[in-house]
């Protein structure tokens, strides 16, 4: 008996399009927390494996010894009806993974970046990556408990953000938050859409 | 010096990073074919009695008979998405799984899809 390819077989059942956002910002903001906060399964955990086409572009300095490194990944699932399944990714804290980050962005619909006002630095190599790769994305200042309170403004000048760039508050831990977060976000990225961008 | 085998060197082998690896036979090249959120489908059931698949590819054949993305194959089954994509790759291969790719650019579907996620979010 032959294998046939799937593509030369029986019609595969369909199938729903999935589209990756993405949930950057600096560690313990709050990231997996807003995924599992909107996602309809409970977050689950992926590793991608650091392998040689990696190394010596990420500074592993210190960890010679160790021919792989492995970076986890929480994720969650929302399906919109039967056509379309949203899929969100915290992002790596570490710069170092950047090579996981670029294989993220690829494809990626668009970006929150969550900033923490009482380390809002954190949240710089996030914006810096998405303005250099031209992923949309919007800022949502998560409200901790005795952060400092500022203006939004503020915030998006201390950001230094394009003047196009959403900025918002949040609440990591509510859905209703998160819902509002992804609307902006998806409404952002309509309007940055290469398509649009082009007419 | 005792040559015979002790357990102390399992410590030499990293073995949750060798173990992948192995199911994988050492293959990594197949890790750039299928996205994190690729989806695959199980399109034909395995016997268990077929040559060349290990228990690991029985068990994605067994996950995806709803569509699962590369991401949730490789949580469930606790392996890494670099090994998965190589798994996957034999499946379509051998046609057991149908995988659909990611959208590249969303030209086509554009206008709609946006609506669609919008509307979806709004109704969550």
């Amino acid at each position: 008996m032959a294998f046939g390819r799937s593509d030369s077989g029986k019609t595969p059942p369909r199938m729903p399009t999935a589209i990756k956002l993405l949930i950057a910002g600096g560690f313990g903001v709050g990231k997996t927390t807003m995924v599992g906060a909107v996602s309809e399964i409970r977050p689950l955990r992926t590793e991608e494996t650091l392998t040689d086409r990696s190394v010596g572009v990420d500074d592993l300095s210190g960890v010679e010894a160790k021919a792989t490194t492995t970076v986890a990944m929480d994720f969650g699932r929302i399906s919109i009806g039967e056509d379309f399944v949203l899929y969100l990714f915290g992002t790596p804290g570490q710069e170092r993974f950047w090579f996981v980050w670029d294989e993220l962005a690829r494809g990626a619909l668009g970006a929150v970046v969550l900033a923490d006002t009482r380390r809002l630095a954190d949240c710089f190599p996030s914006v810096d990556y998405f303005e250099r790769r031209g992923t949309p994305f919007v800022v949502a200042v998560n409200c901790f408990e005795g952060a400092p309170v500022f203006e939004l403004d503020e915030v998006k000048l201390a950001l230094n953000l394009s003047q196009d760039v959403p900025i918002m508050l949040c609440d990591a831990r509510k859905r209703e938050s998160g819902k509002e977060v992804l609307i902006e976000l998806v409404k952002h990225a309509y309007g940055k859409r290469p398509t649009a961008a082009a007419r | 010096m005792n040559s015979e085998w002790s357990p102390d060197e399992d410590r030499l082998l990293d073995a949750p990073t060798i173990r992948p690896y192995v199911i994988a036979r050492g293959r990594t090249e197949a890790q750039d074919r299928f996205d994190l959120i690729s989806l695959a489908v199980t399109i034909r059931p395995t016997t268990g009695t077929e040559i060349g698949l290990d228990p690991e590819h029985q068990a994605i054949v067994r996950l995806c008979r709803r569509p699962l993305s590369v991401a949730e194959i490789a949580a469930h089954l606790d392996l890494p998405a670099g090994i998965v994509r190589v798994l996957l790759g034999d499946l379509f291969d051998r046609g057991f799984v149908a995988v659909q790719q990611p959208q590249p650019e969303m030209d086509v579907l554009d206008e709609r899809m946006y609506k669609a996620v919008l509307d979806g979010l709004r109704a969550l």
